[in-house]
């Protein structure tokens, strides 16, 4: 298992044009040899399919350890990431611009929240 | 016999290995309690430092987002400009392993590889709004990577305690009963033995009582019966007429 975590060292992002520029910004953007991208923007135009293709892929990649994905888009594909229950990589609900962050719409928040029984 | 047991001939030996065996599952049971009991405090730990960083998630990014708008406003749609210069990752995460009563936790840092892709970024005009929006976003990323750990941190014990409540409930419930019942098997199978055992000698006295009273009494008859025809005297071997004829 701890092999498996050395190659993990890349962030995935998920989200809107901004949230996704600004993280590209601050330099957690890689694409691979194979022009394999580790983020995707995903506006009113993108289809559901390529959202879900991307997380199903940033999921089986080897070499990501956490993925950002914004509320927003984590909505369109709860069902996935209520399906994800390894610990790697870890997807992480962050709030977008213009949608504020709702902690009762989170898979960790609402399995903690299971937990204490209410 | 009540409840399962398991299937073992009833000898001392085997009483003395379930013995044995039962205080190996007792032992287990309470260690395996204490890591179970260390495992959740830990759990409550990282719970509580979740919903912290999640507030605190809450108002970097709110941050991050506004230094980004001043970006927008100052230098434009830099979006399109900032994809096309990606090329390789400079801020990394390596992943380090913490030991919690036996249980590897990761735990994520982050560090910078390679140069900054984005020094030329907005050189025309609003060069400094980007870098200070670079700046926010790092560190939103260093709140996110620590949330990050402690998010898989989380799921990682909940699955250990839940494993570590499993083995408790199945010592408790399955095997400690189980070799009590073989432990109780045994000893009633031995004593019955003992039982058997006990009576089976104190007939046998009785019977060689019996035979030896028996024989006693035919001696005692048989010298009586000598010392009656003889008077005392050893029969005469030599006087044949007592003896029957023998006809072939």
């Amino acid at each position: 298992m701890a092999a498996l975590q050395k190659d993990r060292k890349f962030i995935a992002v998920i989200g809107d044009e901004d949230s996704v520029t600004g993280f590209l910004l601050s330099g957690i953007g890689h694409i691979d040899a194979r022009q394999k991208a580790n983020f995707l923007i995903v506006d009113s135009k993108t289809p559901l399919a390529t959202v879900e293709e991307a997380f199903s892929e940033f999921t089986k990649r080897k070499d990501i350890a956490i993925i950002l994905i914004t509320q927003q888009v984590a909505e369109e594909i709860r069902h996935l990431l209520d399906e994800h229950h390894s610990a790697f990589p870890t997807v992480l609900e962050i709030p977008s611009k213009d949608h504020p962050y709702d902690p009762s719409k989170d898979s960790v928040l609402k399995r903690v929240q299971r937990l204490f029984g209410e | 016999m009540s409840g399962p047991r398991l299937n073992i001939f009833p000898t001392r030996m085997a009483s003395t290995t379930m013995k044995i065996r039962l205080k190996g599952a007792q032992t287990g049971h309470s260690l395996l309690k204490r890591k179970s009991e260390a495992l959740t405090k830990r759990f409550r730990d990282i719970i509580k430092k979740i919903e912290e960083s999640k507030l605190k998630m809450g108002t970097v990014m709110q941050v991050a987002a506004f230094s980004m708008a001043e970006v927008n406003y100052t230098a434009g749609d830099i979006s399109y400009q900032v994809r096309e210069n990606v090329k390789s990752a400079q801020l990394r995460v390596r992943a380090k392993q913490e030991n919690v009563s036996g249980v590897m936790l990761p735990s994520f840092e982050q560090y910078a590889e390679g140069s900054n892709s984005f020094e030329l970024t907005g050189l025309g005009r609003g060069g400094q709004k980007i870098q200070k929006c670079k700046e926010t976003y790092t560190r939103a990323i260093q709140t996110l990577v620590e949330l990050a750990s402690l998010q898989t941190a989380f799921v990682i014990l909940d699955e250990v305690i839940k494993l570590t409540n499993r083995r408790v409930n199945a010592i408790e419930h399955v095997i400690i009963p189980r070799i009590e019942n073989t432990i109780k098997y045994i000893t009633s199978e031995l004593d019955e033995q003992d039982r058997e055992e006990f009576f089976r000698l104190k007939k046998i006295q009785t019977k060689k009582k019996e035979a030896r009273a028996i024989t006693e009494a035919d001696a005692a008859a048989a010298e009586k019966v000598m010392e009656e025809v003889e008077g005392g005297q050893p029969r005469d071997l030599l006087q044949s007429d007592q003896d029957t004829d023998i006809i072939f």
